[in-house]
């Protein structure tokens, strides 16, 4: 069996932006996804890893849960002003527990693009991709 | 797109008829070649919302419609609570009563562009933008409540303006009805060191000459004239309205089936507005307009800070202060009578012609105003509501450009230094944290926006009065 390679990309929406990660397991892929949501507002190679946060978020589905895992990013770098460049995410059914590293936003060397709003359900999907996962939604910014 | 799904009406106005699950048509005000230009996305979008429970009349899309979140963005559409309408959480979207204001100067291209660099440079340290900011102001637990039921009427009585601004702002600056209650601690801590920030993306505050006046008539009305410098600001509720929106849309997209409501695609998650999560999210959402509000106001006074110290002469009264993204209870004329209607305005402005009461006085022979923002290196409009468009899309308009290019794709077409040079060699200076976010606002990545005013124009949703253009950009 070829190992599948954890990865990420953005893809087009009109005005905003898809963001889209691939992994071996659902959870890798749910950490792909939030490593391209860093991309979306600056380059995550660039952000250290200092700090560890941990999160926990719930929803009735894997979706729904892939949404809130995005969003719950969102909130902790909107309110602790913090970017993240690392992810670890368990997954136990509809549950979920992750962590993130980054560091606090510094404007001259991150040159943050945008921020993100939040995670809609736009082309939201979570499903088996060849012999790995796929998880993906659109975010407003 | 393909015009072959449409039956043509007149010019600019595009039908859909009713078909399969869609209560009423849906219609897209628009010439024909943005109808072309437009994402068959716009046409799906606005056939599901055709197909949600109580909707009235039709469900309308603006010439600058776009692919957006369940509804399109340039989406109008309005349900009756008789009929078991709903409200609907993507409806309004995440930048809740996102809008734009404009401020008169009294000052002239002259007066700007002796003090070009220094005010720029002044307003830009003025005024918090981008990632990673913060305000001044920090509101404890009891005055955020405060803000959340006062909007800037709160912001006035706490000293930042004045009181002849409210009568110049929609809903006379405070949205009623608002509950504070209903709005998550999440989404308060979101917004704790948020107020008077200008946030990011296509946000800005710019310095603006008209250019042009169309209609001598109404410009006087407003105050306009040709060589006048005023100022615009883009912006909206912040980090609350975008947490109510997040928080709202889960609720929605859970509850629907207990409603009975199927929805094609979980995007266009709603409740019915008789129905606890329905009144709890119009609670919450009207505390989010008055978040907005208030956050406009206080930029507003930042401005007047800076154009106290740097040009005293100035006066800077509001001309007028509309929101883009909300739900609003309104009466309407259908079929001969009229109806308590909840009108949604995805990315699209309320324009309310000529005798409407809710016009401000100065105002009201000429219909409200209503501000259409374009790109920074473009221009921006000013029109006024019209009589029809009450008939037309229960007197509403387009609200900007709309984006042509992905941000994607405008980060790989261009390189932010290159833009602000390009724009500087016009005489048009741009001031931005972060060059990325201007290679992604480039000008160029968005609709030309006067094919879409001409198109709002033309089709009698609102009148074109006067086009500004930057010389000065202060983006997020």
């Amino acid at each position: 069996m070829t190992q599948v390679k954890a990865r990420w990309e953005h893809y087009e929406h009109g005005a905003d932006i898809g963001v889209r990660g691939f992994g071996a397991s659902k959870a890798e892929a749910f950490e792909q996804a939030a490593l391209a949501l860093t991309a979306v507002i600056t380059d995550p190679a660039a952000v250290r890893p200092l700090e560890r946060i941990a999160l926990a978020c719930e929803a009735p589905d894997d979706e729904l849960l892939l949404a809130e895992w995005l969003n719950a990013l969102v909130y902790e770098m909107a309110t602790r002003r913090m970017l993240f460049s690392r992810f670890a995410v368990r997954l136990e059914g509809t549950r979920l527990a992750g962590e993130a590293w980054g560091e606090t936003v510094d404007a001259a060397r991150h040159h943050p693009a945008v921020e993100v709003k939040g995670a809609t359900y736009t082309t939201l999907r979570v499903a088996p991709e060849g012999e790995g996962w796929l998880a993906q939604t659109v975010v407003d910014v | 797109m393909d015009l072959s799904l449409f039956e043509k009406r007149s010019d600019y106005e595009w039908e859909i008829p009713r078909q399969g699950a869609m209560r009423v048509p849906a219609v897209i005000y628009a010439s024909e070649s943005l109808v072309r230009d437009m994402d068959r996305k716009v046409v799906e979008q606005a056939v599901n919302v055709a197909a949600l429970p109580g909707i009235v009349k039709a469900s309308y899309a603006m010439p600058d419609a776009h692919w957006g979140y369940g509804f399109p963005i340039g989406g109008v559409a309005a349900f009756d609570p008789e009929e078991g309408g709903v409200v609907s959480a993507g409806g309004v979207g995440f930048d809740i009563s996102c809008g734009v204001r404009c401020l008169h100067t009294g000052l002239h291209r002259d007066d700007i562009m002796k003090v070009q660099q220094p005010l720029a440079h002044e307003l830009s340290r003025a005024i918090p933008a981008g990632i990673g900011s913060t305000g001044e102001i920090r509101l404890g637990d009891k005055e955020m409540d405060a803000m959340l039921a006062g909007g800037a009427a709160w912001a006035v009585q706490r000293g930042w303006g004045e009181a002849a601004d409210l009568e110049r702002i929609e809903e006379h600056g405070q949205m009623k009805h608002a509950k504070p209650g209903n709005v998550s601690a999440q989404a308060k801590r979101r917004q704790r060191d948020e107020m008077g920030t200008l946030g990011s993306g296509n946000h800005y505050l710019e310095i603006q000459e008209v250019t042009e006046v169309f209609d001598a008539r109404i410009a006087a009305a407003y105050g306009l004239a040709r060589g006048d410098i005023v100022l615009m600001i883009h912006c909206g509720s912040r980090g609350l309205g975008h947490q109510i929106g997040t928080e709202y849309l889960k609720r929605m997209a859970v509850t629907a089936a207990q409603h009975g409501i199927h929805l094609p695609d979980r995007e266009l998650a709603c409740a019915p507005i008789n129905s606890d999560v329905g009144q709890e999210y119009l609670g919450a959402m009207r505390a989010a307009i008055n978040c907005a509000l208030a956050n406009r106001q206080i930029l507003t006074h930042l401005v007047r800070e800076v154009f106290r110290r740097m040009l005293p002469q100035a006066r800077l009264p509001l001309l007028y202060d509309v929101s883009h993204n909300t739900c609003k209870v309104e009466e309407h004329r259908v079929d001969g009578g009229t109806r308590k209607l909840y009108v949604h305005r995805k990315g699209a402005t309320r324009a309310f012609g000529p005798g409407h009461p809710d016009v401000p006085a100065a105002f009201r022979d000429a219909g409200q105003p209503v501000l259409i923002g374009g790109s920074m290196g473009t221009g921006s409009y000013v029109l006024a509501g019209t009589k029809q468009s009450e008939a037309l899309a229960f007197s509403s308009a387009c609200h900007g450009a709309g984006r042509a290019m992905s941000r994607h794709q405008a980060l790989k077409t261009w390189q932010g230094r290159k833009v602000v040079d390009d724009l500087a060699a016009r005489g048009i200076l741009v001031k931005s944290p972060s060059m990325r976010g201007v290679a992604e606002e480039a000008p160029e990545a968005y609709k030309d926006v006067s094919a879409v005013v001409d198109a709002a124009h033309a089709a009698g949703l609102a009148r074109k009065v006067a086009r500004v253009e930057p010389l000065v950009c202060i983006k997020g």
